[in-house]
């Protein structure tokens, strides 16, 4: 995944609660075998209706979006946050995620920032007049160009996964021997955990 | 010195940890993975464009089930029905050649026991009390119901499984879910989590794993308990726990893949150590008294919005806050009702009984008993009952329920997820309604514009003979 340090730009600001995965990406695009190219279906029954946020030409490309409480909740398909990348979505903010999807975003390089409602709000008006946000995940600031300023907490893990564009995979792979050490000390007292799906 | 009491989650979670980094992330070691076409095809690419080996290919298991069709698989002469849709063929075809590729347990489209991935763990005795599973699938905290630790991953983790049968987190708070009494005649698990999830919110789990407890909970079947555990997810944990029992290890034992012989009781001996200990604390108690429980239905796009069959539709200024309002009059409108009408004069045009919550032997035969010897009324299209595995489905046809569903005016299906979350062709038209015993009533999840009230097996029948919502109470 790219690395992300800052995220500058319009904020498509869309605000809806509960917004659960199928309504980010319905299971119809779910076939595919690639990451691609998903952003075309994304928020498809939100986009069905006229005036929408995500079709307004002022937010087109634009990197954040912000949305409601338990933003992403529903299925773990990370579909929705390849749908959401595709769309050029970098940094989400939100009173709350659904705990899959928020890792999913952060494995796929998005940032999903965690603010207070009245923050929310005031960040809808700045983005609704079509103003840019800044979103600092280094100094873990949101900023506007009217001396909003709102910090906001983040796992450090997580923070050094985005800053650094890692991947988690052959960060773990690094601890393989941790990982044989912990089997072999589950060997015996526990072999039956694992005699039943031998092949 | 006697050890500080911990909760089942901390047990289960201490018994995992491969190590702890600085920050708190924790490297836990997974015991079963199960794998199905939609969330892995990705996952099985990376590790092949990087070279990486599945690291333990016999602790996880494939099984095809959310874009199977539910028709015929196989013609007279024993060959493949091609599937009409060629993304879901080539899905469905890239599991079948990346699960022996990778070395990986594969159970085929027409195998008997092929079928909904949390049906067949627990069946297949592969899931077990006190291990950790995980499944590209947010309903894999059915397991929970065996007294496993069994969330949902994305396929950037199902990769990280395959790669190291380890996760990177950060450990979750723990919730108690405390049910205090008994449940009334005609109310089951279905009811009971439908309403759970109405008093807690579809978000109110988030950040926590719940442990159901109570005597409800201890007399419930198995499989009951998975469908509590099963819809946690819907108020928004990633994970639902029932400590194990006598009834899950009467449950496993003699399942295929379950311990046998002495090590079947050194597993006992273990599992029973798998309870939460006296003065263990929990980060936030739910209290609920099953006494309030009534056969509930939903009348809105998220499962928390529940009722009792005999209520009405609410208003949407009835809400305390001005955001739940708006999001009532949303789904009202997406609904197509008004509120103040009865839920019982809400008229369905489409059944489904089925899905990972509620496709199992018993489901299928509380569903059965209501409909022996009645019809569903002429008003309902369409209704299907999609068993939750091939075996489900023979012990089912055993005991004669597919001729009690047949008779009914139900079509009789083969295994797979179907109408839950159409992505096979079992879909609900824009506009009509069906009475859903699935998991999840949010907009478009059925098809674009389908309206769905999720309830239980038994009040899905009682929909089906009466043409609208009902309470299964009056019929029987």
């Amino acid at each position: 995944m790219d690395a992300l340090s800052t995220v500058e730009g319009r904020a498509i600001p869309f605000g809806a609660k509960n917004v659960d995965t199928d309504i980010i990406i319905p299971a119809e695009w779910l076939k595919t075998i690639t990451r691609e190219g998903l952003g075309e279906g994304a928020f498809q029954s939100v986009r069905a209706e006229p005036g929408n946020v995500f079709d307004d030409p002022a937010y087109q490309g634009a990197p954040i979006l912000i949305a409601g409480d338990n933003f992403g909740c529903g299925s773990s398909r990370e579909h929705a946050a390849w749908a959401i990348l595709d769309l050029g979505i970098r940094a989400i903010v939100a009173p709350s995620y659904s705990d899959i999807f928020s890792g999913n975003a952060v494995k796929n390089g998005i940032l999903p920032v965690v603010l207070p409602q009245e923050a929310i709000d005031r960040l809808m008006e700045v983005a609704n007049e079509g103003h840019e946000i800044n979103v600092d995940l280094e100094t873990q600031t949101v900023t506007t160009p009217f001396q909003d300023r709102y910090s906001f907490d983040i796992d450090p893990f997580r923070k050094h996964c985005l800053l650094h564009g890692l991947d988690e995979v052959a960060l773990t792979l690094e601890r393989q021997a941790a990982i044989g050490e912990f089997e072999q000390s589950r060997a015996g007292a526990r072999d039956w955990l694992t005699k039943g799906t031998a092949i | 010195m006697a050890s500080k009491p911990r909760t089942l989650y901390e047990k289960i979670w201490d018994d995992h940890v491969v190590e702890t980094r600085d920050d708190g992330t924790a490297i836990i070691y997974i015991d079963r993975h199960l794998v199905h076409e939609v969330t892995s095809p990705q996952a099985f690419e990376a590790l092949r464009l990087a070279g990486r080996p599945v690291r333990r290919p016999e602790l996880t298991l494939a099984v095809p089930d959310h874009n199977l069709p539910t028709t015929k698989r196989r013609d007279a002469r024993g060959n493949k029905v091609p599937i009409a849709d060629p993304q879901s063929a080539a899905q469905l075809e890239a599991l079948e050649k990346n699960a022996p590729d990778f070395g990986i347990r594969y159970i085929g489209d027409a195998d008997a026991q092929q079928g909904i991935v949390h049906v067949v763990g627990p069946e297949q005795g592969f899931s077990l009390p006190g291990t950790t599973i995980v499944c590209g699938d947010s309903h894999t905290a059915s397991h929970g119901g065996l007294g496993a630790l069994a969330f949902g991953i994305g396929t950037s983790e199902v990769e990280h499984v395959l790669a190291t049968q380890t996760l990177l987190l950060q450990r979750s708070n723990s919730m108690e879910v405390r049910v205090e009494g008994e449940l009334a005649p005609g109310v089951t698990a279905k009811d009971l989590i439908m309403h759970i999830i109405g008093v807690i919110g579809a978000a109110g789990g988030s950040g926590y794993v719940i442990e159901y407890r109570g005597p409800v909970f201890e007399h419930m079947s198995v499989e009951q308990r998975l469908t509590v555990c099963n819809m946690s997810i819907e108020a928004g944990a990633r994970a639902g726990l029932i400590a194990p029992d006598e009834t899950v290890f009467d449950y496993l034992r003699g399942k295929p893949m379950a311990p046998k012989g002495a090590d079947w009781d050194e597993a006992v001996a273990y599992w029973r150590t798998l309870h939460t200990d006296p003065g263990a604390q929990f980060d936030k108690s739910v209290v609920i008294d099953a006494a309030n429980v009534q056969p509930s239905v939903t009348w809105g796009t998220s499962p928390e919005d529940v009722v009792a069959i005999g209520a009405n539709v609410p208003s949407p200024e009835s809400f305390a806050d001005e955001s739940k309002r708006a999001a009532a009059r949303k789904s009202l409108d997406y609904m197509g009702l008004t509120p103040g009408t009865r839920m019982t004069d809400i008229p369905v045009e489409n059944i489904f009984i089925g899905s990972c919550t509620n496709s199992r032997i018993e489901d299928l035969r509380a569903a059965a008993s209501v409909l022996k010897g009645r019809k569903k009324a002429d008003n309902v299209r369409w209704a299907i009952v999609v068993p939750g595995s091939g075996l489900v489905k023979q012990q089912a046809e055993e005991e004669g329920l597919d001729r009690i569903f047949l008779d009914a005016g139900f079509e009789w299906r083969e295994p797979g997820c179907s109408a839950c979350l159409g992505m096979n062709p079992d879909k609900v038209p824009p506009g009509e309604r069906c009475a859903s015993t699935s998991n999840r009533n949010f907009v478009g999840r059925q098809g674009p514009g389908a309206r769905t009230h999720l309830l239980s097996p038994a009040m899905a029948a009682a929909a089906a003979v009466k043409g609208h919502l009902a309470d299964v109470r009056e019929l029987s």
